[in-house]
């Protein structure tokens, strides 16, 4: 008899030799974030009148957005085309997304002048403004993406709900809210999910749109009116690596078989994805004449080059053979080659393209931002790591259950 | 930008929003929400007439409540030998740019937000901390900002400042055209210390007729173009000068509004809801459509 498998809490032990390793990086990045309350944004960063926006706002918010893009492209393909045998990446990937925007949001506020401000937007609007949609967008899905989570919530706690000393008496009502709030979620999921894919193409797009208005300042080879689209079909198109990346990483560190038959299958969908992207990428670039910036070696065209040809056309020449698709290895590497893709792209986009008409300086992140960077993405993949143990989040070999798909949507109409 | 590229784009938002129809491209003018006032004031800057005393920098400090300093301090020049731009210490400097013929003088140029008609600051803030008065001042508003520097990046001219050493309430700092002395019938200080009048302050409409005016009587004095006629769609402040104007550094930048492009694709994406709502609509078909196949499947 084969074994089911079933998301469940992982049981193993959480620190791990490589666990200090981000243990420390995120104290390190803590210590820099303390320094810039203190000091202002400039004790920490190299940013100054000519560049406004540095790595925590090209990498921590742009990059971010993107590379949680796995969320919504699985919620898209398991709940709306509704492919069951993906459902074993839909939690992980929901998981990832919620943990990344929520980061993009901290980021966010680390990098305003007034973070204590950052409530304003939601009364004080500016419909011109790219930057308020997004925002307003993102704030949305955040909460969206937190209201998918909670079934797994629920899940983990109806039954089981164990609250300490005095309040032990209030675990029957905890429980039976629980149940309700189960059932009502249950029902009206779909909503929720179809927001999610909405949302996540209206701020993944409009991302791109934030560099249109800097015009001039913007080099030619990534200022395009097509921003927006680019941004949106790269965003898709780095949703499945990641999703492949993540699995295969963490079924290594927790000691599971790699789920290898479902990520070959998401590695079909990849090419056609990225080949679509690669075709707008070369087709704007040709309609607005750009490739004469690349006939001379500058670092706008030598960062070009390795955008596409290293983070774009060889992994999707690697999505297209079979081989690689089949083989954990060969999915890892294609997976991690789209990724840097795309931190490529978002870099350029927002650091490496801009260039203002009155440059004395060039800006180069400082030791403090890029601290700040790491010790956040340290503390994402700390808190990844305790919420799978905590929530029946990754799928492995149950013994004696039946087949389950409660989380699957029901209930439309 | 080409004019086709934003009309072939607008056709691809168009299958950013899965095929619906409805979507007209629209012509790119910036939505103008804020009063252009007809009698909006401007100040011509007569490069050929500024000999560099840098009084209005005093002037200016000193109107803005900054550290001014004693104005003898000013006469000097070395700080010429570097290129200046307005901080969040001084909203506005000049600059001096030798002339290649050495028997001319150099030129001075004093340079300071150049309160657009159609501020992309004003187009980009995310919570709409910035306004085009009716005086024509571009005015930001410390209630509202929130320090996340878009408006930075938006500037075509490189203008608005950020306090970076500031942990708590930092402003974005920028010339606010003297809006608290105009509102009570003075001058701009710039303006009102300037000992060559370099600087006149008047209605825009009319400074252009001025400036028309000054070309055309001397044709060997200024080269026939006026800085911030036309613009990124027309500025409160413009230029006149006797050198091209990338020479003196100016940006060399279009006659369309800096918003323009951004704005129409924002309003193509958004164009009353439409799109969003259709996708909603196509996504939760798909989602309903493959529901059913599935019991199908069952049954
Ligand atoms: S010059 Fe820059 S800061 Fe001044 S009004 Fe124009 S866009 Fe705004
Ligand atoms: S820094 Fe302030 S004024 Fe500038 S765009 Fe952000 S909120 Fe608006």
């Amino acid at each position: 008899m084969e074994h089911f498998m079933k998301p469940a809490p992982i049981e193993k032990k959480y620190f791990t030799p490589g666990v200090m390793v981000f243990v420390v990086l995120a104290a390190i990045g803590l210590v820099f974030l303390a320094i810039r309350f203190i000091g202002g944004i400039g004790a920490v960063t190299n940013l100054d009148n000519q560049h406004p926006w540095g790595i925590w706002i090209g990498l921590d918010v742009a990059l971010g957005v993107a590379l949680a893009a796995g969320g919504f492209t699985s919620a898209a393909l398991g709940h709306i085309w509704h492919r069951e045998h993906y459902h074993a990446i839909i939690r992980p990937a929901l998981l990832t997304a919620l943990l990344g925007y929520t980061f993009v949001a901290v980021s966010v506020a680390m990098d305003l002048g007034r973070y204590y401000y950052i409530w304003h937007p939601l009364i004080m609007w500016n419909g011109t403004s790219v930057l308020f949609e997004v925002g307003i967008c993102v704030m949305i899905y955040l909460t969206v993406l937190y209201i998918e989570f909670l079934p797994i919530v629920a899940e983990r706690f109806i039954g089981r709900v164990n609250l300490p000393g005095l309040l032990s008496r209030l675990n029957k009502t905890v429980d039976s809210l629980l149940r309700a709030l189960d059932r009502g979620l249950d029902k009206t999921m779909f909503v929720f999910i179809i927001a999610g894919v909405v949302l996540s193409c209206l701020h993944q797009s409009s991302l791109g749109s934030l560099m249109i208005i800097a015009g001039p300042k913007m080099h030619p080879l990534w200022q395009t009116p097509i921003l927006p689209l680019l941004f949106l079909l790269s965003a898709i198109g780095v949703g499945f690596p990641m999703v492949i990346f993540e699995s295969l990483i963490s079924s290594r560190s927790f000691g599971l078989k790699p789920e290898t038959p479902i990520l070959t299958n998401l590695g079909n969908i990849i090419g056609p994805i990225l080949g679509i992207y690669l075709a707008f990428k070369i087709g704007d670039m040709v309609i607005r004449q750009t490739f004469v910036y690349l006939t001379t070696i500058t670092t706008e065209s030598v960062m070009y080059a390795i955008e596409i040809v290293i983070g774009v056309i060889v992994p999707l020449r690697m999505f297209l053979s079979e081989q690689v698709r089949k083989s954990p290895a060969g999915l890892f590497i294609a997976s991690s080659l789209v990724i840097f893709g795309v931190f490529m792209n978002r870099l350029n986009t927002f650091l490496v393209a801009y260039t203002p008409p009155y440059e004395m300086t060039t800006y180069f992140p400082s030791v403090g931002e890029i601290a700040v960077t790491v010790g956040f993405i340290s503390i994402e993949v700390l808190l990844y790591r305790l919420m799978v143990k905590i929530f029946p989040v990754i799928s492995h070999p149950q013994k004696d259950v039946a087949p389950q798909t409660k989380f699957s949507v029901r209930g439309m109409i | 930008m080409l004019k086709q590229d934003r009309r072939s784009f607008l056709k691809t938002s168009a299958l950013i929003g899965a095929g619906i129809t409805g979507l007209k491209s629209k012509d790119t003018k910036a939505q103008t929400r804020h009063v252009i006032s007809e009698d909006r004031m401007g100040v011509l800057v007569d490069t050929t007439v500024c000999i560099g005393c840098r009084k209005c920098e005093w002037a200016c400090k000193t109107a803005h409540d900054l550290p001014a300093g004693d104005i003898e301090s000013y006469e000097d020049r070395s700080v010429y030998e570097k290129m200046r731009r307005p901080d969040d210490k001084a909203l506005t400097v000049v600059n001096e740019y030798s002339n290649p013929d050495p028997t001319k003088l150099p030129t001075n140029v004093k340079v300071q937000c150049m309160h657009c008609d159609e501020p992309a600051c004003l187009s980009a803030c995310i919570v709409g901390a910035f306004s085009k008065d009716e005086s024509g001042s571009v005015v930001w508003d410390t209630e509202k900002c929130i320090g996340c520097r878009y408006c930075m990046i938006a500037c075509p001219f490189q203008i608005p400042a950020f306090e970076y050493d500031k942990a708590l309430q930092p402003d974005i700092k920028k010339c606010d055209f003297c809006i608290e002395r105009t509102t009570q019938g003075q001058l701009p200080a710039c303006v009102e210390i300037c000992p060559v009048e370099a600087l006149t302050y008047g209605r825009r409409k009319d400074l252009i007729e001025v400036a028309r005016k000054k070309i055309k009587n001397y044709p060997d004095r200024y080269i026939d173009s006026i800085l911030g006629d036309t613009e990124v769609g027309g500025t409160s402040w413009m230029y006149l000068s006797g050198r091209d104007f990338q020479e003196l550094d100016f940006p060399k930048l279009g006659e369309d509004p800096a918003p323009g492009v951004s704005e129409s694709i924002q309003h193509g994406i958004f164009a009353y809801f439409v799109p969003p709502i259709s996708l909603y609509a196509l996504l939760g078909g798909v989602m309903w459509l493959n529901k059913k196949k599935e019991k199908s499947k069952e049954e």
